[in-house]
């Protein structure tokens, strides 16, 4: 059974499936386990980014193209919700129709641009989505009648979702059953399910042909198969995957702006968190999302703490202040990409795989 | 260029525009001539090449700040050695960052392009991180030196004393860059190693040491044009580097990938392009780059000047 819901993709490793078990697992009891709103917010960014970062490795990781405009496809998710709802009233019906108009625009942005570009070179396609993307963070800041500019839209969920809606009297386990926790299942459930849908992808014949063309364009074509129509294919499914998640997101937030839904910032984290995570693998993503983002809402008192200590020191303390926690990062990163091209995943799977063979005659 | 002269109205207008243009394309192309080269020799994209940018304009806003009774003399001399002292540091350091750069980050992956387009990123990400640990991350103002500032008046068109400079230096610069790339030894070694690289090492060249030095080279180009970029702009953020990137990209996908003269080409196309679009449309001037390389790869996916053998 579970077999069959990951698509025979299993972590093949102990120390991986116990860490996929219990993020699964904090993250369905998360409300209940980790009271709060702050901790709230945070599972559910957790939720959201392992959508985003296991559709962005569809294309880093499985296919082996760059792509920087991933979170243009969030900003279209995020808002295709907001514009609906702002304009249609809040009700599912507009929802749906927001979402709906959503993922045809991103699908029909991803098409031209793959087919635009992904015939000629894989950097040129790094270049084209660089320039593209951040043509429409203008447009989107531009057009304030439609988007409300840097500010954003704020907007109304339909009565179920809302904070204000109680579906028991009594709070059950110390938790008020409310909107806000149906808003968190929904998206729960929602990530659940597409990236088990992701797994059966990247685990299809098509997911194969991705691999290979990635592992040799050359070789993939002379069996028949045409990279640019692959390429194309997976840079559409990421962009709906990725319009999806950025849906959730307005979903979770009530609010679209500029920053907080498509920001050179997301994309960055997605490019750092794929590469830490394990390339490649969609579980990376999950393991990847969830130490990223505890880390990055603890890493800055982190710093604090370090920055405490060694406060006087000239040079020192300005690299361990909180403001640049991105610098360390940065560092991890390249690290990352040097010493463990595999990420953690890909770590773990070798660990265990190297323990397998030890074992044997 | 012509076309656009019926829509601006009037000729003193289109002429300004023109050289405006002009002057902004030959900065850019200082800047691109380096990163287009790097990667027509060593097949190397440098995401982080905005960095060498950011850290040329922030070593101007020290240097002149330093220099500040020089630059505000009304001495042209003194105020012309002042930005020279500028040009020379932001150059230099940004070749020093370069070296290390080239040592640290870009040799060990070399021939693996995704993870060089991921290493280079994430050294943009310290470099702008480092940035402003150094010089804050706010934005500096780098005023003109007073001789600087002002319009030259040639009958009713308006030229700017600083895009006059802007474009001479952008001349300079592009004459010795052909000079050296067609009529030295060197130059004739960098254009081989862009054709085929092999058969140059096959020669007994060391194509490491070209590499070397073309990227040291390409990164003091881009402090020099960070530099001239900061003084346009009349201040200097940490992003700036990201900023300049993208026109940068826009430019040498133009141009061809590493194409000398198409980088020009692309970089005077962008120029006029968004000046042009500046001024008759200034919303759409946001997107006329965009729109120029649309319709450039349409018609020449490979850009104006492919290079071949690749």
């Amino acid at each position: 059974m579970i077999r069959a819901l990951l698509s025979h993709d299993l972590p093949r490793s102990k120390p991986l499936a116990l860490l996929l078990a219990a993020c699964f697992l904090g993250l369905l009891l998360a409300p209940f386990v980790f009271p709060g709103t702050q901790a709230l917010n945070v599972a559910a960014k957790v939720l959201v980014f392992i959508l985003l970062v296991a559709s962005y490795d569809l294309l880093l990781g499985y296919t082996g193209i760059v792509s920087f405009a991933h979170t243009m496809f969030v900003g279209i998710g995020a808002y295709g919700i907001a514009i609906a709802s702002t304009r249609l009233g809040p009700d599912w019906a507009s929802l749906a129709i927001g979402f709906a108009a959503a993922l045809a625009l991103s699908a029909a942005l991803a098409l031209a641009m793959g087919l635009a570009s992904l015939r000629v070179k894989a950097i040129f396609f790094a270049m084209i989505t660089l320039a593209v993307a951040s043509a429409f963070m203008t447009l989107c800041s531009q057009l304030s009648e439609l988007t409300g500019g840097e500010d954003g839209l704020n907007f109304q969920l339909p009565e179920a979702l809302r904070p204000s809606t109680e579906f028991l009297e009594e709070p059950l386990l110390g938790v008020a059953i409310d909107g806000r926790l149906l808003s968190y299942y929904l998206l729960f459930a929602a990530v659940t399910a597409l990236i088990l849908l992701l797994l059966r992808i990247v685990n299809s014949p098509f997911g194969r042909v991705l691999q290979a063309i990635r592992e040799n364009e050359f070789r993939a074509e002379a069996i028949g198969y045409r990279p640019v129509v692959y390429r194309t294919g997976a840079n559409v499914i990421a962009a709906l995957l990725a319009c999806c998640g950025g849906a959730l997101l307005a979903l979770w937030l009530r609010y679209t702006g500029p920053e907080t839904a498509m920001s050179m910032e997301i994309m960055l984290d997605l490019l750092l968190i794929v590469v830490i995570g394990g390339m490649g693998t969609v579980y990376g993503a999950v393991v990847g999302s969830v130490l990223f983002i505890v880390a990055q809402n603890y890493l800055q008192a982190l710093l604090k703490a370090a920055g405490g200590l060694v406060e006087g020191v000239p040079v020192l303390s300005t690299l361990v202040s909180p403001d640049r926690w991105l610098l360390w990062l940065g560092l991890l990163f390249v690290l990352a990409v040097y010493h463990f091209p595999g990420g953690i995943v890909g770590r773990l799977r070798l660990a265990a795989w190297a323990r397998g063979r030890k074992g044997r005659p | 260029m012509l076309l656009a002269l019926p829509l601006t109205g009037s000729p003193s207008t289109w002429l300004n525009l023109t050289l405006a243009g002009i002057a902004m394309g030959l900065i850019i192309f200082v800047i691109a001539s380096g990163l287009t080269l790097v990667f027509g020799l060593m097949d190397v994209l440098n995401f982080g090449h905005g960095v060498f940018i950011a850290l040329g304009a922030f070593m101007a806003t020290t240097v002149l700040a330093a220099l500040a009774p020089w630059a505000t003399s009304p001495d042209v001399l003194a105020n012309l050695a002042a930005l020279a002292a500028a040009c020379a540091a932001g150059m230099a350091i940004a070749a020093a960052v370069g070296l290390v750069f080239e040592r640290v980050l870009v040799r060990p992956v070399y021939g693996q392009h995704l993870k060089q387009i991921l290493i280079t990123m994430g050294g943009m990400i310290i470099g702008e991180e480092l940035i402003k640990a150094t010089w804050g991350a706010q934005l500096i103002p780098l005023p003109l030196p007073d001789a600087l500032r002002g319009i030259f008046l040639l009958g009713d068109v308006a030229v700017e004393k600083f895009r006059v400079l802007a474009m001479l230096i952008g001349i300079v610069v592009l004459i010795a860059l052909l000079l050296v790339l067609n009529r030295t030894k060197l130059g004739l070694l960098i254009r081989a190693g862009v054709q085929d690289r092999e058969m140059v090492e096959a020669l007994g060249y060391r194509i490491r040491r070209l590499f070397v030095g073309v990227f040291v080279a390409g990164s003091a180009l881009a402090g020099l044009g960070g530099v001239l970029w900061g003084l346009v702009q009349q201040g200097v953020t940490p992003q700036i580097g990201g900023q300049v990137n993208l026109l940068l990209f826009i430019v040498i996908i133009i141009g061809g990938l590493g194409s000398t003269v198409g980088c020009l080409v692309g970089a005077l196309l962008v120029g006029l392009v968004a000046n042009y679009a500046g001024f008759l449309a200034p919303k759409a001037a946001l997107f006329s780059n965009i729109g120029l390389m649309v319709a450039i790869l349409l018609w020449r996916p490979q850009g104006l000047y492919p290079v071949g053998a690749k």
